[in-house]
């Protein structure tokens, strides 16, 4: 008897190839889904579709010319990357950056990390179905592209980062459209609550969706805004600040629930906080060089390794260098977010719907090439 | 053949024709407002290219899709898949019939046109079932099932919200119901009725927020998934027209058909009267569009059931009570 | 009383949400259309790499180091060059650039010994083939020069 239901469960459950491409996955990501009805009994990210090597290209070449590769892993979040590499070769080189650059570097990854979440907001809503939220975050990232622009001349790669510095110094231009964006902003987070936030279908949608609590968020790794929606406070540029973090003053936001509505409200809380770190670094901005003195054009640091972490958009990322002392590192490992974020869907998917199995998906915010490198 | 030529029947073809030439040029005008709506509402301006501020885009569009390629899957119901098409617009076509566009341009004014109407919109259903389930992939067959679900449930809380206003008009013929409001029209007595009706009828066309069978973000294109060139441009026209069929209904049923407001038709023509409603009402389907998520299955269905159902029966019997006592 | 409360104010939270887009129907737009308008570059745009004019040389100052072709992390960079003197420096005879590889990271601009390099700034680049990507910078550079030329006798 036993046996027979069981078979009879087994031809109920069919299998949804989710991806790799389907409108919503986010990059070149394949779920395999097992689903009875629309209800998911199994769930099984794939990945690396969209594997480029990364991590070799930095063995093989000299540190300065993994500099561009920094920015496409998350690609919308390059700035971050960016930084956090040239804070590693840095770290491993001994070099001393001047303050200015230091607060340059803040201001430009701030602005990065809002994008980041307006890109991800838009693209969330559109999974969920609303594509007018989409144009008017990109309308909002675009301000901040053009800014970035300005400074970097690129739009999403930036490499705008040097070992000792960046390559460009900032003018009041720069200065002027960062303040007006900060303003822009403040107005349309009211537009942005009235459209999405406290929207009665947003909320059902996202509402006890997809909860991950600080448990499972340990057990897979999980970090950036999905962990702090579990309410861990936990964030690398307050637990172990890098650059000059510890000078700005700003909140850790956290969550309750741990479901894709609190992760949401996790990601606007943070815009919020990132421009107040903007406002501070604006204000105390020092004058003075924004490039190193002596930086050696070809940097061979001394045997030795180094660990250092950033808060990318979507967690704890890190870079792992090891130096032979030679040209370029013997060994670049680089944690990415991504992968613990993704592989938590596998405990979190089972007994949802599709549709929110999409929902989540979206919650979660991941971007694929990054897990790939 | 004096039988055929006698006025009702020609009457009735050339209306066909006539309704099916203006579904057409309609649903290519729809598609252009929608296109423009949604750009003014997104702060870009649509289409802007083909024609003046895009007019002619959707002409492009059409006769780019009648030259693509109809492409019929691997082991798909060969019948099904291309009946699917012809059978989700001829329901379409049925609801011009009845239509009262004024007082005396009403195809044919059956007793029963309100029945006529919802009958007929039934008929989507099984159109939209055979499409997905010929197209052999399993987002277009989850969508088809959304679909009937979704329909079978909204049907109910359209008809009984409908039927409030036959109880009001006490009858079953489009021109009566209309004649009915010429001072007041039904939704200023039965607003609870229109509302519903309007919210119902959003998910009876598979529009935004209910547009789940083909919720392009969770399953590609739902039952339209597999089709290509005019197979996929049949369905669109009659997502378009039967939006227009909805819309038309309603200003019929509660905004006063072709009579202005409160009697007031301050000499514009009825035909003029019943199309500015009609439009301003689809503009309004067109503005929820771009405005809302999309709901998820189980709540729409909760929604039904649970919400709208109770109260459109509620409402049903106390203008059932009202009519019969006052 | 639970749900009535509910459907409310869903309602209402539905009708701000619409006010919002309501809003924004009777706004100027924010998109340019582009091949008609274009909007400004920003000077930091970066474009591919070419050879720079100096007045005073009346030429290029590359001086065949080679230092941008080392430093190019894709191999872009193909240079060739003759030694024409005894002393000095060689002399540029080729400067082939594979657009297709390059990654934009400026890196050759940032070596360059005699700041003989610059970004183009061009980003209208459509090709057919694999060769449309090949750039010959001194090619460009002659045309430039040439083009200067004439306009300056105009």
């Amino acid at each position: 008897m036993a046996e027979q239901d069981t078979t009879r469960a087994s031809q109920r459950v069919y299998t949804l190839n989710l991806g790799p491409q389907h409108p919503s996955t986010h990059g070149v990501l394949r779920v395999l889904l097992d689903l009875d009805g629309e209800y998911i009994v199994k769930a099984d990210p794939v990945i690396g579709y969209g594997h480029r090597g990364h991590e070799k290209m930095g063995e093989n070449r000299q540190y300065r010319q993994f500099l561009p590769n920094t920015s496409r892993m998350d690609y919308l979040s390059g700035m971050l990357f960016n930084h956090g590499f040239v804070l590693a070769v840095e770290k491993l080189a001994g070099i001393q950056v001047p303050e200015r650059a230091k607060y340059i570097r803040v201001i430009a990854s701030e602005l990065n990390r809002i994008s980041s979440h307006l890109l991800w907001f838009g693209t969330y809503l559109l999974d969920l179905g609303g594509f007018t939220p989409f144009l008017y975050a990109f309308d909002d990232r675009e301000q901040i592209l053009d800014i970035l622009d300005s400074v970097s001349g690129s739009r999403l790669t930036y490499s705008y980062c040097r070992f000792g510095g960046v390559s460009r110094d900032i003018d009041s231009k720069f200065i002027d459209m960062t303040r007006a964006f900060l303003k822009r902003m403040e107005k349309r987070w009211a537009d942005y609550d009235g459209l999405v936030t406290k929207n009665i279908i947003f909320i059902r949608r996202t509402r006890d969706v997809g909860v991950i609590d600080a448990e499972l968020a340990r057990r897979y790794g999980v970090t950036g805004p999905n962990l702090r929606a579990c309410g861990v406070a936990f964030d690398v540029r307050r637990s172990e600040p890098y650059e000059v973090y510890d000078r700005f003053e700003f909140e850790v936001p956290t969550g309750s629930r741990g479901d894709a509505l609190d992760r949401y409200s996790v990601r606007f809380m943070e815009m919020r906080q990132s421009c107040r770190i903007i406002a501070q670094a604006l204000d105390h901005l020092p004058q003075g060089d924004f490039m190193a003195g002596k930086v050696p054009q070809k940097l061979a640091p001394p045997r030795g390794e180094v660990y250092s972490a950033f808060e990318s958009a979507r967690g704890l990322s890190a870079y792992y260098l090891v130096s032979d002392g030679g040209p370029g590192p013997y060994r670049c490992h680089i944690r990415v977010p991504s992968f613990g974020n993704l592989n938590v869907l596998n405990d979190v998917l089972p007994g949802t719907l599709v549709a929110d199995a999409i929902s989540i998906l979206g919650s979660i915010d991941v971007v694929i090439p990054e897990i790939d490198r | 053949m004096s039988y055929l030529l006698s006025s009702e029947w020609s009457r009735l073809i050339l209306g066909l024709l006539v309704a099916v030439g203006f579904s057409q040029l309609n649903a290519l005008f729809l598609v252009w407002l929608e296109r423009k709506i949604a750009g003014h509402i997104q702060l870009r301006p649509g289409p802007m290219e083909v024609g003046p501020h895009g007019l002619l885009q959707t002409i492009a569009d059409a006769v780019k899709l009648m030259g693509k390629e109809l492409i019929l899957p691997l082991k798909a119901d060969r019948k099904l898949f291309f009946v699917a098409p012809v059978l989700v617009f001829t329901p379409v076509l049925v609801g011009f019939l009845v239509l009262p566009f004024a007082k005396n341009m009403i195809i044919h004014d059956l007793n029963v046109g309100v029945l006529l109407i919802f009958a007929f919109s039934t008929f989507t259903v099984p159109a939209i079932l055979s499409g997905g389930w010929a197209s052999n992939n399993k987002y277009a067959l989850l969508g088809a099932v959304r679909s009937v679900g979704q329909n079978v449930a909204y049907e109910i809380p359209l008809l009984l919200a409908a039927m409030s206003i036959v109880l009001m008009a006490n009858s079953l013929s489009f021109s009566e119901i209309v004649h009915a409001q010429r001072r007041l029209w039904f939704i200023f007595v039965q607003p609870v009725a229109g509302i519903i009706y309007l919210i119902s009828a959003t998910a009876e066309t598979n529009r935004a927020p209910f547009d789940i069978p083909e919720a392009e973000s969770e399953l590609v294109a739902g039952f339209h998934t597999e089709y290509s060139g005019m197979g996929f441009g049949l369905f669109f026209l009659a997502e378009y027209t039967n939006m227009f069929i909805v819309c038309a209904v309603a200003t019929s049923l509660f905004f006063g058909g072709w009579t202005g407001p409160f009697g007031i038709s301050l000499g514009i023509p009825g035909i003029v009267w019943f199309l500015f409603k009609t439009y301003v009402l689809i503009f309004h389907l067109m503005w929820v569009r771009w405005t809302f998520p999309r709901v998820r299955f189980d709540q729409l269905m909760n929604f039904a059931w649970k919400v709208l159902i109770p109260i459109s029966l509620a409402n049903f019997v106390v203008t059932a009570v009202v009519v019969k006592f006052v | 009383m639970n749900i009535f409360r509910e459907i409310f104010y869903g309602g209402l939270s539905l009708i701000v949400g619409m006010t919002v887009t309501a809003r924004r129907l009777f706004r100027p737009l924010v998109t340019v259309q582009y091949p008609r308008r274009r909007i400004p570059l920003s000077e930091a745009y970066r474009g591919h790499i070419e050879l720079k004019f100096f007045e005073d040389a009346g030429a290029h100052k590359c001086i065949v180091c080679f230092n941008c072709e080392k430093t190019c992390p894709s191999g872009v960079i193909r240079l060739e060059g003759v030694k024409l003197r005894e002393k000095g420096p060689k002399t540029l005879t080729g400067y082939l650039i594979d657009f297709s590889l390059c990654s934009l990271c400026g890196l050759c601009v940032e070596i360059c010994p005699t700041q003989t390099l610059q970004y183009s700034g061009q980003y209208e680049l459509v090709g057919e083939t694999r060769s449309d990507c090949l750039i010959d910078l001194l090619a460009r550079l002659n045309k430039r020069v040439e083009q200067k030329e004439k306009t300056a006798k105009n």
